[in-house]
This record gives C-alpha cells, sequence and structure tokens, in this order.
C-alpha cells in the first residue's frame, strides 16, 4: 500500500475562453504518493463527480511525457517542482503531507485557456507550417546512406528534435515567448545536410511566424528551466545568427533567380 | 451478403505488388485535384497518408481528436522500425523480413501483403532519413542498427528511445508543409463519430467540434481510418489514455467487417500496476531483456528483499525452460510464463503481481557505466514512476496489453468491405497475423499511408471522375448527423447516474483481462460473453455524465467511447471463443503442447475470421477469408 498524503488543492476553474474563472479549493485527502500528479486529478475528479460536481478539465494523452498534452503550472512552476519532468510524470512522493499546492493553467496571451486547466496551443503548429520541414514528396529520397551525417551532427539535431512541443517555456517565460520551441525545430533541421537547401527561407518564415504570435525574449532562460527535456539554450543563439544572415541571404538568392 | 475478396494480384510473390503496380486504374495528374479524400487520423498512417495524397495533388481534409497532429499515440513508440535494408551485411533481404513476419504471427497473416510490406519498408527509411529524422548513426555518419525482439539479423533503425516520436515528427511536418501549401486542410479537436455510406458506398463522416459540441458532416470521394488500435478495451495498456476504437466501431457498425479482434499482443516488460487508482501502464523497452535476467523466489511465502536471496532460491525460469532462448524467448512466450509464475503464487512487489528483471550481474560484468548508457533513461523513467533505483534493487515488471492486431478486414488495396472506406495501420487486420513483431508496427503504419494508399486509391477513383461529393444537406447525412447529436445529447440529459465513465471502463477492463487476456478458455469466454452484455446494460442506465454537450466536455468525449468498447468487447469475447486454437497472441488453453506451449490447428483455423454486424444486441455473422501459403511452409514455433 502506498503511503497517503493530505493535500490543500486550489485548482483553476474556466468554463470557456470568455468566462471569468475562479479558483476551486479542494481538500485532497488520502492521495497515494504513488500517484502521478495527473493520477492525483483523476482522483479529484472521481469525487467530485461524486458530489455532482463537473470534474476538471485538462490536457494528457500519453502520460509519458512524450505527447506534450499535459502541462500545468504547479505552485506557479511549468510542469512543477521536478527538473526535466513533464506533469504526467511528476509523481505525489515528491510533495509532503500537509501540502498547499496552487494548480493553474499556462498562462500565455497566444495560449487562449479553452477550459479550465486546458489551453489552445494551436499557434505552436502555424510556426512549424511556415517552414518546420524539409520538402521531400514521398518517393523522391535517394538511398538512405548516400548521405553520410557525422554522428555528432545527428545527436545535436536529435537534443533538439527531442521537445514535445508542450508549451511549457512559453509558459514560463516572462514575456510568453516561444523562442526555445522555434529554435529546437530550426536546430534538428538547420544541422543536417538535408535541412540546407531550405535553410535561410525556413529561419526567416518560422521566426516572423513566431513573432507573430508571441512575445519577445529578453534572455532570462526561465524557458530551458522548464523544459522537460532540457532543450539547451544554445539553439536560440543558433536562430538568432540564423535568422540575421537569412535576410542577406534570401535577398541574394531571390536576386538569383 | 458480403464476400471476402482479398485481391491479391497474380503471379510469383516477388512481383505481385510491381504487377499490381502496373495494372490498377489511374487518375491523371490534373485530375487528381478533382478528388477529395478524407483522412481520419494523424498517427504514422494518417499522417503519411494525408501527406502523401495532397502531395499527388488530391483534396484532403484530415481530422484528429488531439489538438495538434503531432499529439497521436505514434509519438509513444519507443524501440524503433524495421527495414530490410541489409545494411548490415547478416543475410537479410526483403524475402527474410518477409519469412519472419510471417513466421512470427503464427501463419495468420495475408502472405501478399506481408512480402509488400517488406518490400516498402526499404524506402520507408530513405524517405524518413530524406525528411531529417535523426537516426542513430555510427561513427562513419551512416546509419545504425540494431537488433530487436530476438530477430535474427540487425534490421531495426532507431532514434534513442524515442524512435516513434521523431517518424511521427517526420511525418506531422510534411503534413504541415502541405497545410501551408492549402492542399491539406485540418481539423483537429474533431471527433469523429460515424461513418456515413450512400448506397453502398462510404461518402463521408460525421464529426463532433470538442470545442463547440457541434456537430457536423464532411463529405468527399473517399473515407480513410487510420485511427489506431483497440488495446484501451482493457482499461490498463500501454495505450495513450484516448486511444479508442470508436471510428473502426462506427464503420463496423455501418457495414464494415471486422477482423480477428480476439487477436491482441501483451507485451512483457511494463511496470506493474501499483493500485486501483492506476490510470495506464508503462512499457520499459523490450531492449531491457538483453541484460536483465528475469526470475521470482522459489519459496511463494518469500519475504526476504530480492538481494538477499541467495541465486539457488531464485527462479530463472525463462533460462530454466527454454536454455537457447533464455530471457529472449518472444513476447508471447515470455509474457505467459510471468502469468503463470504470479498465478502460483510467486509474484514479488507489494501486490505480488510482477516478476523481477535483475541487472546485477549485467552490472557485475560490465560495470554500471555501460548499463547506463544502455539504459540510463529507461531507469530513470523507472525509477521516477516507481521512487525504486534499479541500479541497487532489481526493476518489477509485468507483461501488459500494448498492441492490437486484428481491426477493419481490408482487402490488398487496404479497402474495407465498404467501397470506398480504407482502413491504415493498427486499426486494420493486415499484416501481423496472431502476433507482430518487435518494431514492425511503425513500419506498417508509414508503408501503408507513404506507400500503398496513394497507388492503390486511384484504382477506386478513377471510374469516378466527374461526379461530385454527395452534399452533406443529403437526407443520409442529415440522418447520420441527427443520430449522432442524439447518441451525444442522451449522456447528459439523463439524470440519477450512479457511477463515472471511468469506473465503467474499469470494470469492462477487469473483466476483459480476466477471461480475454493472456490466456482464455471456453468456460471464462463464456462468463464474458454473459457478463459484458449486463455491465453494457447497466453501464447504459446507470454512467452518470455531467456537464454541458455544448462546449469542452471530456467526460461526454470519452462516454461515447467507453460505449463502443462495451459492444467490442463482446465480440472481441465471442472471436475467441470460436478460434479454438492457440496461435500467438491468442492462447487457448485448451490448444497447448504437453510442454504448454501454443499449439495451432491448421486444419481448422487458418483463416481470418471477420465479423459482420447484425444490429444491436444481436450476435455478429463469421466469415473466413481462407490463408493460403505457397512460400511459407507451416511449422510449430519452437524456442527451446
Ligand atoms: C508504448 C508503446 C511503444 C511502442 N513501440 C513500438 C516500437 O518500438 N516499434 C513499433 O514498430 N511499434 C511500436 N508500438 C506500436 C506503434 O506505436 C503503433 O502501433 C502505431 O504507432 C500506430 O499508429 P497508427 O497511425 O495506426 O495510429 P495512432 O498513432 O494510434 O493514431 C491514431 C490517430 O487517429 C486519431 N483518431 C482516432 N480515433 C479518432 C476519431 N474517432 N476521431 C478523430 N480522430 C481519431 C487520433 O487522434 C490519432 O491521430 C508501440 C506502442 C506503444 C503503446
Ligand atoms: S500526457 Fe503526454 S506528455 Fe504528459
Amino acid at each position: 500500500m502506498s503511503k497517503m498524503l493530505n493535500l490543500k488543492l486550489k485548482i483553476w476553474r474556466q468554463a470557456g475562453p470568455n468566462d471569468a474563472g475562479s479558483f476551486l479549493d479542494v481538500d485532497a485527502k488520502e492521495i497515494p504518493e504513488d500517484a502521478s500528479f495527473l493520477e492525483m486529478l483523476d482522483i479529484v475528479n472521481e469525487r467530485l463527480i461524486a458530489d455532482d460536481i463537473e470534474p476538471v478539465a485538462f490536457g494528457h494523452d500519453c502520460r509519458e511525457g512524450i505527447c506534450g498534452s499535459c502541462g500545468v503550472m504547479i505552485n506557479g512552476q511549468a510542469h512543477g517542482p521536478e527538473k526535466a519532468t513533464a506533469t504526467c510524470q511528476l509523481h505525489m512522493r515528491k510533495f509532503n503531507d500537509g501540502d498547499k499546492i496552487v494548480v493553474e493553467p499556462w498562462q500565455a496571451a497566444s495560449f487562449p485557456i479553452l477550459k479550465d486547466l486546458m489551453v489552445d496551443r494551436r499557434a505552436f503548429d502555424r510556426i512549424v507550417e511556415a517552414g518546420g520541414f524539409i520538402s521531400v514528396p514521398t518517393g523522391t529520397a535517394p538511398d538512405a546512406n548516400e548521405i553520410p551525417i557525422p554522428k555528432e551532427v545527428a545527436d545535436t539535431a536529435m537534443d533538439a528534435a527531442a521537445c514535445i512541443g508542450c508549451g511549457a517555456c512559453v509558459a514560463a517565460c516572462p514575456n510568453s515567448a516561444a523562442q526555445l520551441f522555434t529554435s529546437a525545430k530550426l536546430a534538428h533541421l538547420n544541422v543536417l545536410p538535408q535541412g540546407q537547401p531550405e535553410r535561410y527561407r525556413r529561419t526567416e518564415a518560422m521566426v516572423e511566424t513566431m513573432e507573430s504570435f508571441f512575445g519577445s525574449c529578453t534572455n532570462h532562460g526561465e524557458c530551458h528551466e522548464a523544459c522537460p527535456k532540457e532543450i539547451p539554450l544554445d539553439f536560440i543563439a543558433m536562430m538568432n545568427r540564423d535568422y540575421v544572415k537569412s535576410k542577406i541571404k534570401n535577398r541574394s538568392l531571390a536576386s538569383q533567380r | 451478403m458480403v464476400t471476402l475478396d482479398a485481391k491479391i494480384p497474380e503471379g510469383p510473390i516477388a512481383e505481385k505488388w510491381d504487377n499490381h503496380k502496373f495494372s490498377v486504374k489511374l487518375v491523371n495528374p490534373a485530375n487528381k485535384r478533382r478528388f477529395e479524400v478524407i483522412v481520419v487520423g494523424t498517427g504514422l498512417a494518417g499522417a503519411s497518408a494525408a501527406a502523401s495524397l495532397a502531395e499527388l495533388g488530391y483534396q484532403v481534409k484530415v481530422f484528429t481528436f488531439h489538438d495538434s497532429p503531432r499529439r497521436a499515440h505514434s509519438i509513444a513508440a519507443q524501440g524503433g522500425i524495421n527495414a530490410a535494408k541489409n545494411y548490415r551485411n547478416d543475410g537479410d533481404s526483403v524475402y527474410r523480413l518477409f519469412y519472419d513476419t510471417v513466421k512470427g504471427g503464427d501463419y495468420r497473416s495475408r502472405e501478399a501483403n506481408v512480402h509488400r510490406l517488406a518490400q516498402v519498408s526499404v524506402d520507408i527509411i530513405d524517405q524518413c532519413a530524406a525528411q531529417g529524422v535523426p537516426f542513430a548513426r555510427e561513427y562513419g555518419g551512416l546509419l545504425a542498427n540494431r537488433s530487436f525482439g530476438g530477430a535474427q539479423v540487425s534490421r531495426t533503425f532507431y532514434a534513442r528511445g524515442q524512435t516513434g516520436q521523431q517518424l511521427l515528427l517526420g511525418a506531422y511536418q510534411a503534413l504541415a508543409g502541405q497545410i501551408a501549401a492549402g492542399k491539406v486542410t485540418l481539423y483537429n479537436q474533431s471527433d469523429v463519430l460515424d461513418v456515413v455510406v450512400k448506397d453502398g458506398e462510404a461518402k463521408g463522416i460525421v464529426v463532433r467540434d470538442m470545442l463547440t459540441g457541434q456537430v457536423e458532416a464532411h463529405s468527399a470521394h473517399a473515407v480513410v481510418l487510420a485511427t489506431g488500435g483497440y488495446g484501451n478495451v482493457y482499461y490498463l495498456s500501454t495505450n495513450a489514455m484516448a486511444s479508442n476504437v470508436t471510428a473502426a466501431w462506427r464503420a463496423h457498425r455501418r457495414g464494415a467487417l471486422f477482423a480477428n479482434p480476439c487477436y491482441s499482443q501483451i507485451h512483457p516488460t511494463c511496470i506493474p500496476a501499483s493500485d486501483e487508482f492506476q490510470s495506464k501502464l508503462t512499457l520499459m523497452s523490450e531492449s531491457l531483456r538483453n541484460d536483465g535476467r528475469i526470475w521470482v523466489p522459489r519459496d511463494r511465502d518469500e519475504l526476504r528483499s530480492p538481494g538477499q536471496i541467495p541465486d539457488e532460491e531464485r527462479y530463472y525460469y525463462l533460462e530454466e525452460k527454454y536454455p537457447s532462448f533464455g530471457n529472449l524467448v518472444p513476447r508471447d512466450v515470455a509474457s505467459r510464463n510471468s502469468k503463470t509464475v504470479v498465478d502460483e503464487g510467486r509474484g514479488v512487489g507489494p501486490l505480488k503481481n510482477g516478476v523481477y528483471l535483475d541487472f546485477a550481474a549485467a552490472i557485475a560484468r560490465d560495470g554500471e557505466q555501460v548499463v547506463r548508457e544502455r539504459y540510463g533513461n529507461l531507469f530513470d523513467m523507472y525509477e521516477r514512476i516507481t521512487g525504486e533505483n534499479p541500479y541497487q534493487v532489481p526493476m518489477r515488471i509485468y507483461p501488459a496489453i500494448h498492441y492490437t492486431m486484428g481491426g477493419l478486414w481490408v482487402d490488398y488495396n487496404l479497402m474495407t468491405t465498404i467501397p470506398g472506406l480504407y482502413a491504415l495501420g493498427e486499426c486494420n487486420f493486415s499484416d501481423h497475423g496472431a502476433n507482430r513483431l518487435g518494431a514492425s508496427a511503425l513500419m506498417q503504419g508509414l508503408a501503408d499511408g507513404y506507400f500503398v494508399l496513394p497507388y492503390t486509391i486511384g484504382d477506386y477513383l478513377a471510374p469516378k471522375l466527374g461526379e461530385k461529393p454527395v452534399p452533406t444537406d443529403d437526407p443520409v447525412f442529415q440522418q447520420a448527423i441527427k443520430e449522432v447529436d442524439d447518441r451525444t445529447r442522451q449522456w447528459t440529459s439523463k439524470t440519477g447516474g450512479t457511477h463515472s465513465v471511468e469506473y465503467y471502463h474499469r470494470e469492462l477492463g477487469k473483466i476483459v483481462w480476466e477471461y480475454c487476456g493472456m490466456a482464455r478458455n471456453e468456460t471464462g469466454l463464456e462468463k464474458a460473453l454473459s457478463e459484458i452484455p449486463a455491465l453494457r446494460e447497466e453501464f447504459r442506465k446507470n454512467v452518470k455524465v455531467l456537464g454541458s454537450p455544448d462546449g469542452v466536455n471530456t467526460t461526454l468525449e470519452k462516454v461515447n467511447r467507453v460505449d463502443d468498447f462495451m459492444e467490442f468487447a463482446e465480440l472481441k469475447a465471442r472471436d475467441a471463443l470460436h478460434r479454438n486454437e492457440s496461435c500467438g497472441g491468442h492462447f487457448r488453453e485448451e490448444s497447448q503442447t504437453p510442454e504448454g506451449e501454443a499449439l495451432r490447428d491448421d486444419e481448422n483455423f487458418a483463416y481470418v475470421g471477420a465479423w459482420e454486424w447484425n444490429g444491436p444486441d444481436t450476435p455478429q455473422t463469421l466469415h473466413k477469408e481462407d490463408l493460403h501459403f505457397e512460400n511459407v511452409k507451416l511449422t510449430q514455433r519452437s524456442y527451446k
């Protein structure tokens, strides 16, 4: 049997995007410390339903820290206190009996609240659509071993590609900037040989789309601290360099037409 | 009357696909944009299909219940993807991958489909590498491989422990490019709740907007379902929480035959459930069995901690029973043996519901650093979940439901028994027979989406040039919309419910796991067939769904899905009862060898069992597609 915790929760409730919203106080008794944070919310929800109160809506799916669906502010921290851990992988044994826990949705103008703890992160998809891909129609690819890629380069691409698109970086940033997310996608594609032809076009388009939705970066580094995949800040510097270059490169490419 | 025509092309096995590609009807490039295609699902199968069809010029609408296409369940696959590249020079070939897959599937798959899968596997790796999928590489810059799930060759490509994520991001990005180009329209947070059939052909779908609750219809020339598997009928599984059978089930109710629903795969290395609150099970990669030794205490009443139990008092049951394969026996064999020892009362952990996977020997032999390099991520994940440090105490593992081989019946073109309705990826039944090999689901999803459907769909569409999609104000559409709307609203409009949706889902899972899980027998299945309808009735009467249907309501989304699982579970048990043989993931206790291994009955069961819907509360009718093995000889598997 798990050890049990008694917790005092304050959970944000909001019926819809235009509703004012308010906190719900929950006396969460007998929460097993082996439960994950989301399982704790499941238990709370089952009790709410028993009392004829609509359960709290929150985003989640894989519960393995990979799909990026989950994510809430826990006592003001995106994904809570454990480093490199998404909300679904955080377990209650990281808390103490009697703790007060405030649970809120991501807060960022470009992530409108849909309901309770669920937010709309579609702006991220718009950034990827702006250029976060390598154009290679199905069936046109050369043999996979035709283009050798140094292991270090493949590893860096993988470090960047590990981003799960959860939005914690934006939620943790005082300016609600999306630099870490955008730069991770750019780094993934821009370091690979296959990504070179579209490199500067991609960079310019993605950065500008990002700017149309999100705030600007003032180098706080909170995004990296909150990131469940520990995406390095270096990628932001790489993006900035490429963006400056892209202005010149794209013009000179255009003039060669 | 349904007739099952698999449309397997003529010719020798290695030429069938090429012959077929040549003989199917083509839609000329300029005409493709005159056709509209609906794709449901943005996992590996759906995203790759939607992107490829759009590149060809078709007008595509793609639907997913996720907020972003990138969140599909495929994202969670860890281990890798197979392909017959033979980059290792170790004797792999298209034929060997074909052979291994047919054998691994325990001779219950269609040879022609499997051969095609092995053929296109090589193109998948090329495609993905070109998209920028960061596959693991050697220092020379070429792609790395590993051997996976007991395969005798190294044909598995991987991207750290996140292969599914990287392949899905590749397909998602290709899709994003097509969305930006205006070739694909994306409908996210859209729950597809019915398939619309007119004059015997699929003409569209009915969708509930999960943000507004609005129910509406979409029409097209063809509909493609790529909606994943039905593992969550067990409640506890390694599947993502929202994975469900609804789209496939609704198609079944509209006339699509459902094939082999009794087949489901159990993965031997998952973290055992810790309590009633457990919401899902977490897979620990199979690669752990390369170095971990599996054991339980010999003494059922053992109380000592594992480190204090001397070697001779440990029962290394896999090593003892299968000296040549040891801990690396196939998934089904490893799983059943764990069940046996736990059922005997030798289980470990507070609930006695697991077995040890012990790395002490590997750490003593290679050092902790080497083990950390190999499995560091997995060990960290284990510790995060259980609070135990696997470098010091053995992991506890137990089998869990992981994958489902059954699904909508499809012909060689991946078309269901409803013309114009296709099924791709885990939601069809096609390639894995009664058991899937590790790293072959990702391969199949991408094969279907990138390289099969884009060729075969033209055969159906070409003759329809000039036909317009049925307008959604047509009475069939209006009727279907009304049915979905009424069905959805009934849950919130009734009062006096007693239990939550979650409660009923968990109860259903217990029945299905108990009687239709790792081992099945006639008495148990009969019991399931009486308990499931009773639970369904109680659920429909007493389930409590709060909140409004006009807006976000996650309980309401779930109640429709559980309602479909309640019907599906019964068919699953019926199929398991009728298949009185053991094969792959389907183990009938009545049918085993004297040593307790699965015993097939090729005389009577070498067929695909495909079930036809006859209306609510009426048993389905069984149709059989006989399987012919012209290339691979049927043998009894043995891992001794
Ligand atoms: C933990 C884990 C690890 C795995 N590891 C491996 C591995 O290493 N190698 C391997 O080969 N396989 C692996 N598998 C299996 C493999 O991941 C899956 O079989 C495969 O990804 C399924 O892909 P899919 O495209 O068919 O469906 P999914 O990825 O399940 O996608 C289904 C899609 O359909 C949508 N959808 C479903 N129903 C509806 C509806 N009604 N309305 C709207 N949208 C809907 C969903 O939103 C989603 O986009 C693993 C599976 C698990 C659970
Ligand atoms: S639920 Fe998927 S990352 Fe948390």
